[in-house]
């Protein structure tokens, strides 16, 4: 192929650091036209601020971006933009309060006139949504989205711009696997029709299934470059993790012990569009891991804040060794042993412009250690935050680092050695791996296995099948707010729990 | 053009835009005053002179930064916990109606007493009068900026009507003016002969235990969480609208002890004219040391500097006082962007 005129960016040298810290160490890159490209690395490798960096938001230490051949002014989104480079970030950037078709032309169309362009812009948006397969109502308010909706706006967002190089940023983690197959199919087309994809994912399977050729960073450098069928899934592994082997914790069988938490005919309202729990029976056993079926959006939301303490059921009774609680408040829920992590880490699990430390604190600076008679013992908060970054590898400058800076796995991390240090009777893993790269994964299910064995409870919600089978002693299925019997480890077949995820086996059953 | 944070600003993107926005108030009260007939390069000196040039005029910036640093740290507080109150106003005329009514013959103590006991008065007042917003705002969703807003006119009509009716001085001549406190209610000045009284040191302890409030305790912290993010701090198990609750008390006890200073310190009784919008002030104030409690005593300091020093050099240079206000205006505009320029840095796109 060679240095062929088809080379739509090429990223040169790229050096970036935070402090001591270096997030980029000389990376040179190269994108050809109708080209998709894998970006792989581990949590906190810089792949992020790789893209950052490219897509003209943070300044690079050294080192020059080009799109076709022109090198763009750097710290300069808008000239990023204007050269055709669009980017759909980790965390999205839709705004919520407007419409879908406000948000694809904001910053496009002269705002000025408006009015002027708008039936062509919509006729425009429609068009490009019915060629790719992109379903959405452009008057619908972002705000009441779902996120494979929201996807869909910021890619139709990228197309509307004409865009030439597309920068997914882990635009799967939060998808079901039907709508990753959907995103696939419409990238498929969009490379198809000459555009260039940089795409960011922890999951190899995808990787596989999408690019052509895969850049592996490690540490802030680029460790390694393959073209996809010259490669595997455990090669890509090794590549990734610096030759250290990714390997799934064993899953050995136990016996489960009694009741430690029990649902019984639980039901609560519906939340806005999203169903709550209708006449739900369940019973976390300790040495047990109950997994949690289901398409996202059928009720775990309902029953993840029953089980917190963040809601109280409507009706039923939700019982706690043996009686029902008294109080029912995510105080009363920490205080009770019981162990959360919820499902989004940036707006519930952490408090972004806190430091590490006072994250670490959040749910029990309550009491002792962390304070006595309203004072705070900084110092014991301080060891109690040291003691989580080195027990469970957090990646970051130190304590007192504010945790948004924090590369999303390692967040988890922190959030993870928060409540298990608590030795917790309950685990609630709320979709506890979204995007955390395979070791990362590996050690959170090994976590959970251990406390398991431990005799914990454990309560996992997962749009994985995988997942929850591989992890789970029994499985329940979650449809519209309704829970399946449960299903012993083995007992039904992928297939099988696919069924009951779209809401067949439950009028049998009833 | 947007602004971009800027993660680690230098020292130079910390002290460059705030040393700009003065030179460039500066020149701009230069100009104002050149227009209206005066040396325009006598200004500066003037306003320096006035403000920090001789014992009269420091212990006159100090008197007036004493209700500045109170009020400022009443916003500072609630802000802290993206609790908008815009009431400080209502808050410090509620402190100064408690001094003028125990403090005028209700109470007949000794001084070391009586000062403390109407301070505590005082900043009772104070937290009732925020406490009602803040409850309407936890059990109804009332937004507090209305509820806080429309309540300092309230609250001052009320004044007004007290001052025409029951709490008229019958020795006043016919001013709405209250009758003055007892001597035991004064508060005295801090060093015999010199015109400043404990209020301001006063002002200082509020400013140090509110840091320490926040950086030391589980209030402080729970009120920092609760700002920061709401639902992350419930998730968590804090009690936000109990904190939301707590903060209005200690935000609106703070103002209530500028109205306790002033009448108490300073005044010695209660008329209409007792604050020249300090309530309204205090935001500017809080605002500027970015909601710090150490950095407002800086920041009431500055700007009762300018206070006291515009107002001296109009009447030094023969030019109008309302000159004073213009520069005073501009002064804080250009300091509140500057200050905004030192976290963020505007970029193209
Ligand atoms: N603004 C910043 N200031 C300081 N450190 C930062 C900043 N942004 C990122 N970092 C650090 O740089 C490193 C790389 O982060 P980056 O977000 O690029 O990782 P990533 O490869 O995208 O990880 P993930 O897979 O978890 O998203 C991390 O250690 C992170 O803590
Ligand atoms: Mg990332």
């Amino acid at each position: 192929m060679g240095a062929g005129t088809d080379v739509v960016l090429r990223l040169d040298a790229i050096t970036k650091r935070f402090g001591g810290l270096v997030a980029n160490d000389a990376i040179s890159l190269s994108l050809r036209k109708g080209e998709v490209i894998a970006l792989l690395g581990e949590n906190g490798a810089g792949k992020t601020t790789l893209m950052n960096i490219l897509f003209g938001q943070y300044t690079a230490d050294s080192g020059s971006v080009a799109v076709m051949g022109q090198t763009l002014p750097p710290g300069n989104s808008r000239a990023a933009l204007e050269a055709g480079v669009g980017m759909v970030h980790q965390h999205f950037t839709l705004a919520d309060n407007m419409s879908v078709q406000e948000n694809i032309t904001l910053g496009v169309d002269p705002l000025l006139a408006p009015g002027l362009n708008r039936a062509a812009a919509r006729k425009r948006i429609l068009d490009l949504a019915e060629r790719f397969h992109l379903a959405v109502h452009p008057d619908a308010r972002v705000g009441s989205l779902s996120v494979g909706e929201r996807q869909r706006v910021e890619i139709l967002k990228a197309l509307y711009r004409d865009m030439k190089v597309l920068i997914l940023d882990e635009p799967t983690a939060v998808l079901t696997p039907q709508e990753t197959d959907d995103l696939f199919a419409t990238l498929r087309q969009a490379v198809a029709s000459g555009l260039s994809i940089i795409f960011i994912s922890h999951k190899l399977h995808e990787v596989m299934a999408i690019a052509h050729r895969v850049v592996v960073l490690r540490h802030g450098r680029l460790v390694g470059e393959v073209a996809t069928e010259d490669t595997d899934k455990s090669a890509l592994s090794a590549m990734m993790m610096g030759g250290a082997e990714a390997r799934a914790p064993e899953v050995s069988r136990t016996e489960p012990g009694r009741a430690l938490m029990e649902l019984r005919g639980v039901s609560t309202p519906n939340i806005g569009n999203a169903p709550g729990l209708k006449d739900v029976t369940l019973s976390l056993r300790a040495g047990q891991i109950l997994g949690l079926a289901g398409v996202s959006g059928n009720g775990q939301a309902a029953l993840a804040e029953v089980v917190g303490g963040q809601r109280k059921p409507g009706s039923g009774t939700l019982v706690l060794n043996d009686a029902p609680p008294t109080a029912w408040t995510p105080r009363d829920a920490v205080r009770r042993g019981i162990a959360r992590i919820p499902e989004d880490r940036h707006k519930t699990g952490t408090i972004s412009d806190f430091d590490l430390t006072e994250n670490a604190i959040l749910e029990r600076y309550k009491g002792t250690p962390f304070s006595s008679h309203g004072w705070l013992n900084w110092r014991a908060a301080r060891r109690f935050a040291d003691e989580i970054i080195q027990k469970y590898d957090v990646r970051c400058p130190g304590a007192d680092t504010r945790i948004r800076l924090l590369s999303g796995g390692n967040m988890q991390k922190l959030i993870l050695g928060r409540v298990l240090e608590a030795a917790p009777q309950i685990i609630l893993a709320n979709q506890p791996v979204r995007g955390l790269d395979i070791g990362a994964v590996n050690y959170v299910h090994s976590q959970l296995l251990a406390a398991r064995d431990r005799g914990a409870a454990v309560l996992l919600i997962s749009e994985d099948l995988d997942e929850i089978t591989r992890l789970s002693d029994v499985i329940h299925v979650i449809s519209e707010g309704r829970l399946s019997p449960g299903f012993a480890r083995g007992q039904k077949s992928p297939a099988e729990l696919g069924i009951w995820m779209a809401g067949q086996g439950f009028a049998d059953a009833s | 053009m947007r602004l971009e944070p800027i993660e680690n600003p230098g020292i130079a993107r910390r002290l460059g835009p705030p040393a700009l926005a003065l030179g460039a108030t500066v020149v701009i009260a230069s100009l104002l005053a050149m227009v209206a007939g005066a040396n325009p390069f006598s200004v500066l000196g003037l306003i320096l002179k006035g403000a920090f040039g001789s014992q009269f005029a420091i212990l006159e910036t100090l008197n007036r930064a004493t209700p500045l640093i109170f009020t400022g740290l009443a916003v500072a507080v609630a802000f802290r916990a993206k609790f908008w109150n815009i009431g400080a106003e209502a808050q410090l005329y509620g402190g100064a109606l408690v001094t003028v009514v125990f403090g005028t013959g209700m109470l007949a103590l000794p001084a070391y007493s009586m000062l403390p006991l109407l301070a505590l008065l005082a900043v009772i007042a104070g937290a009732l009068l925020l406490l009602v917003p803040a409850i309407l705002k936890v059990r109804f969703g009332v937004d507090e900026v209305v509820t806080t807003l429309l309540f300092n006119f309230i609250f001052l009509l009320f004044i007004s009507m007290l001052l025409e009716g029951p709490l008229k001085d019958p020795m006043g001549m016919g001013w709405p003016k209250s009758a003055r406190v007892l001597p035991e209610a004064r508060l005295p000045r801090i060093v015999e002969g010199l015109r400043l009284h404990w209020g301001f040191a006063l002002a200082l302890i509020a400013a140090l235990c509110v840091w320490v409030i926040q950086t030391r305790t589980t209030l402080g912290y729970e009120m920092r969480a609760v700002g920061l993010n709401r639902e992350a701090a419930a998730f968590a198990g804090i009690p936000v609208n109990r904190v939301l609750l707590q903060t209005a008390l200690l935000s609106g006890g703070l103002a209530a002890l500028a109205g306790f200073s002033e009448v108490s310190g300073l005044k010695g009784s209660l008329t209409l004219d007792l604050s020249p919008g300090y309530g309204y002030t205090g935001i500017i104030v809080a605002m500027l040391a970015l909601l710090n409690p150490l950095g407002v005593v800086i920041s009431a300091l500055f700007v009762a500097g300018i206070f006291v020093g515009a107002d001296s050099m109009s009447r030094a240079a023969g030019v109008p006082t309302y000159l004073a206000d213009i520069m005073l205006a501009t002064a804080l505009l250009l300091m509140v962007l500057a200050i905004l320029l030192t976290r963020f840095r505007v970029v193209r796109g």
